[in-house]
């Protein structure tokens, strides 16, 4: 039974862990900064087209998103493309409101510049769309940004 | 008499509790960066029975019906082609009827006169098309225009587009190449 007793005796020296806080630490500054908050749960499907002419959206404080796709739950909701501004389904008719909410809700001298960006599913049919384009052309929201994914170049 | 030192903190739960704000933190927080093809719309039309008088051969005009085939200038054709059709539609052609007018065009930045071409990509939809596709054609359309507009760059420059620094060089090549693609008013345009 020696053997193992002196085995068990010697072990590796315990590795010192103190510096494990700051490490941790270093990690969720870096996700803190570099991520944003959810805002809105999307209730449709979102597999955005790709696409290799893009830009990215700068200052996302002045850019308000209008989701269209069918739904999640298409149970409940059935298979038609839907509009959803904020955290409910909307119509054609309320994005007007909406728009009106979010250049309410910025700076009088930020309102110019606010985009509307569509996210839009890539198997909608285009007819939800312009109805949509319609609608913000009548209340002069007239920069839009078609949200893509970056197609990788092979 | 010293002091009682005050008995050490424990810190070894920091990390466990550090790594909780770490996960409530990948959990609430999305990291996709928001990218997307920019477009303006143009105003609404204040008097929709009033034609715009366009000269036909200024037009390219490319449909889409809801089978989501391509129609350019009355030819169905491949979307691998629509870039090189573009550009060589929006090209500088002298006195040739197949393409747009030519004009001159004072550019401030510059100080000079620059041949211009009066092209217009005109693009029309069915409500049926699917959104992959028109935004595959967005694209493309876009692809042109930038391609043209670092063409431009590099032979007045000797720079890529994207690499110009100068404003007034960048305005000058956007005033060269301006991105001229018009949205007709929706309607059906059917192919059921």
């Amino acid at each position: 039974m020696s053997r193992f007793k002196s085995k068990k005796g010697k072990g590796s020296p315990a590795i010192n862990t103190s510096s494990l806080p700051d490490i941790i630490f270093m990690l969720l500054f870096f996700f803190m900064v570099s991520t944003t908050m959810r805002e809105v749960t999307v209730r449709v499907q979102q597999k955005m087209p790709e696409a290799t002419e893009i830009q990215k959206l700068e200052r996302k404080s002045l850019v308000s998103f209008i989701y269209i796709g069918e739904p999640k739950n298409t149970k409940m909701f059935g298979t038609n493309a839907r509009i959803q501004l904020n955290d409910v389904f909307a119509n054609v008719d309320d994005i007007s409101e909406f728009i009106a909410q979010e250049r309410q809700a910025r700076d009088e001298a930020d309102r110019k510049l606010l985009t509307t960006s569509l996210k839009v599913d890539g198997m909608t049919k285009m007819g939800v769309v312009t109805d949509v384009k319609q609608e913000l052309r009548k209340v002069g929201a007239f920069k839009i940004n078609y949200s893509t994914r970056r197609k990788v170049e092979k | 008499m010293a002091k009682k030192a005050a008995p050490e903190i424990n810190a070894g739960s920091m990390a466990d509790i550090a790594f909780l704000l770490l996960i409530f933190f990948l959990v609430t927080t999305t990291m996709d960066v928001d990218t997307g093809i920019m477009r303006k719309l143009p105003p609404p039309v204040e008097n929709p029975d009033e034609d715009v008088d366009v000269n036909q051969r200024n037009v390219l005009k490319i449909l889409l019906n809801s089978r989501n085939d391509l129609m350019v200038d009355g030819k169905r054709i491949d979307i691998s082609l629509l870039k090189d059709k573009t550009k060589d539609f929006m090209a500088i052609h002298y006195d040739n009827p197949d393409y747009p007018e030519v004009t001159t065009r004072f550019i401030d930045e510059l100080g000079k006169d620059v041949p211009a071409s009066k092209g217009v990509i005109s693009l029309k939809n069915d409500r049926g098309t699917s959104y992959d596709m028109y935004i595959q054609v967005q694209n493309e359309l876009a692809r042109a225009f930038n391609e043209m507009k670092n063409e431009k760059s590099i032979e007045l420059f000797g720079l890529k587009y994207t690499a110009l620094l100068d404003k007034n060089q960048i305005k000058a090549v956007n005033k060269i190449v301006p991105v001229r693609v018009s949205e007709a008013e929706p309607e059906d345009i059917g192919g059921n």
